[in-house]
């Protein structure tokens, strides 16, 4: 498989600097979900550059790996992602929220190598589950990835999916929860507290790695060590942070989806590259 | 036949098929012995069902889901409309006692609603078979269909030998000038008596068995509008079903008709077996014939089976 020995860090670390930018450029002229995208960032690089077997040579292949986007707002790390491994020309980008493409704020199959549509929370645990199941019928080797949000984790269905994934003993499934300690407008553990979160999957049956989810050496250690037990659910849980790589909204409440003005977004690419810190007026708390 | 035998018999065939239930085994309780690994009960979940039918679909499945109608069709909607109908997947829905069928269940069992949430889906088809014969006469073709579809599963006997199906087609019993009745699913059996008490009072009188909802068959409704009366007859809520499907038909063919609908008009029904619900809903052959005329008459009405099933 595409499991690999070693890792290049510095490479990754480059190369997701380079999709912060793309996803900091969306976040102007109707905006985007900065905060969520750039959490998910690292994790959604690693995921495609190092570990899943699907690119190019075989998005059509039914013996590729899956990913699927359930908390969906971070597609513009997926964007980013895609740009960087040549999945996607950098050009498309441009077309952000354009009529005469299909780069909005949610997930669309219209975007090869999208698995699946999502924007509506706790659906693509279920989606993925049917995956798994198949590949399982058919004796295959395939894995199915379901990135989800803490948030997301809010809803019924995610559960649901746990228990239907630990009674089907989907090993070939992963949840990867994006712990970026936020939910649209306030602080998990202020609304809907999740901790412990490890003992809540580990209850449902499922087989947990808690890692830091900006830290390509601790995600490549969690993910070669799929499956983590024969006969359970993955999940792994990347403690990370809203906003990582932008100080100026990194976990803050009323930067969620950001509609910045071009000026804000030169200064915002300055500080990705540990400039100085950017003087932001644009409104905050746009909720779409 | 039954439906069971039916679905294992295109199951066995077809190794696309996969047959799946929110622990709603009432129709499949055999078939897990013949499909082993493709049988799959997700327990009470019906939203986790629809989304891994979705995702089998995305597989090349074609699932065939069982739930109770009104938790397939109303606890589950947002799943069947975002994950079937946005990609067009061809999930097929059985839906266990819808409308009347859910008799003693009472209100929260009560499918009324059912056509008019998935006929408001894009891509969604809809079906309601008049009895058993009915539904095996119309299931392989839509199980063939690759696109989503919705079916009120009734596998009530009427007797009645149905003529071969053919999608988007009604099924016309009988023509008639001054009164064409219009219906679907398990009041067929009551419309066939009321046609007969009216034709027995002199009038002549057309039956139509809709079968199919969406697409449905506007030619067979404007054909209808021609006699002096159309009457549409359904277990559903007045809104959203036939009633609306013959209104919105008329208006887009700039046609008119004089409609008496008998529908649940803002309200569920009081909870019995079903031949009480009938007829205390006034939905006996009887009662809709003598409604039409304005009349009593010394017709007799039929015996009316209790469903053989509980859940």
């Amino acid at each position: 498989m595409t499991n690999k020995p070693t890792i290049d860090k510095q490479k990754l670390q480059q190369t997701a600097l380079k999709v912060r930018e793309h996803i900091v450029k969306m976040a102007t002229d109707g905006g985007c979900f900065v905060g969520a995208s750039l959490s998910a960032a690292d994790l959604i690089l690693y995921l495609y550059s190092e570990w899943l077997n699907v690119g190019n040579h075989n998005l059509n292949d039914p013996d590729r790996d899956y990913l699927f986007l359930s908390k969906g707002h971070d597609v513009p790390a997926l964007y980013g992602t895609f740009v960087e491994l040549r999945l996607m020309e950098k050009d498309r980008l441009k077309n952000h929220l354009s009529v005469d493409d299909n780069i909005y704020w949610h997930p669309n199959t219209k975007i090869p190598g999208i698995e699946f549509h999502s924007g509506s929370l706790g659906h693509l645990p279920s989606v993925a589950i049917g995956v798994a199941m198949d590949i399982k019928i058919r004796g295959g080797k395939n894995r199915v990835v379901c990135i989800l949000g803490d948030g997301e984790l809010n809803e019924g269905t995610c559960w649901e999916a746990v228990l239907v994934a630990n009674a089907y003993k989907l090993d070939n499934l992963i949840f990867v929860v994006d712990r970026n300690q936020f939910q649209a407008n306030l602080p998990t553990e202020e609304l809907i507290p999740l901790e412990p979160l490890h003992d809540k999957f580990t209850a449902f049956g499922a087989a947990v790695k808690r890692i830091d989810g900006h830290d390509f050496d601790a995600l490549h250690n969690a993910f070669s060590a799929y499956p983590f037990e024969k006969g359970k659910l993955n999940v792994v849980i990347a403690d990370t942070v809203r906003g990582k790589g932008l100080p100026s909204i990194e976990r803050r409440a009323d930067r969620w989806f950001c509609n910045f003005t071009a000026t804000e977004i030169d200064s915002l690419l300055k500080e990705l590259h540990g400039e100085h810190l950017s003087q932001l007026t644009s409104e905050t708390l746009v909720v779409r | 036949m039954t439906y069971e035998e039916l679905l294992t018999r295109k199951a066995t065939a077809d190794d696309r098929f996969i047959v799946m239930t929110a622990e709603n085994r009432a129709l499949v309780r055999n078939i897990h012995a013949h499909l082993g690994n493709r049988f799959i009960d997700t327990g009470i979940t019906e939203q986790t069902m629809i989304g891994a039918a979705a995702g089998l679909a995305l597989r090349g499945r074609i699932p065939v889901v069982h739930a109770l109608a009104s938790f397939l069709t109303m606890r589950a909607f947002e799943f069947v409309r975002t994950d079937a109908g946005i990609p067009n997947l061809p999930i097929k829905l059985s839906s266990f006692i819808p409308g009347f069928l859910s008799d003693g269940n009472g209100p929260t069992h009560q499918a009324i609603e059912d056509i008019a949430l998935m006929r408001g889906i894009p891509n969604m088809t809809v079906f309601a078979p008049a009895d058993e014969d009915d539904l095996l006469k119309m299931l392989p073709d839509i199980w063939d269909l690759l696109a989503p579809s919705y079916v009120r599963i009734n596998t009530q006997k009427s007797g009645y030998e149905h003529t071969a199906f053919e999608l988007g087609k009604a099924e016309v019993v009988a023509e008639g000038t001054d009164v064409t009745i219009l219906t679907y699913g398990l009041l067929f059996a009551q419309t066939l008596a009321a046609a007969e008490i009216l034709k027995s009072e002199g009038l002549s009188v057309g039956l139509i068995n809709m079968r199919s909802l969406k697409p449905v068959d506007e030619q067979a409704i404007l054909k209808a509008a021609k006699s002096k009366l159309v009457v549409t007859v359904e277990d559903h809520f007045l809104t959203g079903g036939l009633y609306s499907i013959v209104a919105e038909t008329l208006l887009t063919h700039q046609a008119t008709a004089n409609v008496l609908p008998f529908a649940l008009n803002e309200k569920w029904f009081k909870p019995s077996l079903l031949p009480n619900v009938l007829q205390n809903e006034g939905f006996t052959g009887k009662q809709i014939a003598e409604k039409i005329l304005g009349y009593t008459t010394s017709a007799v009405q039929q015996n009316i089976a209790v469903p053989q099933f509980s859940e």
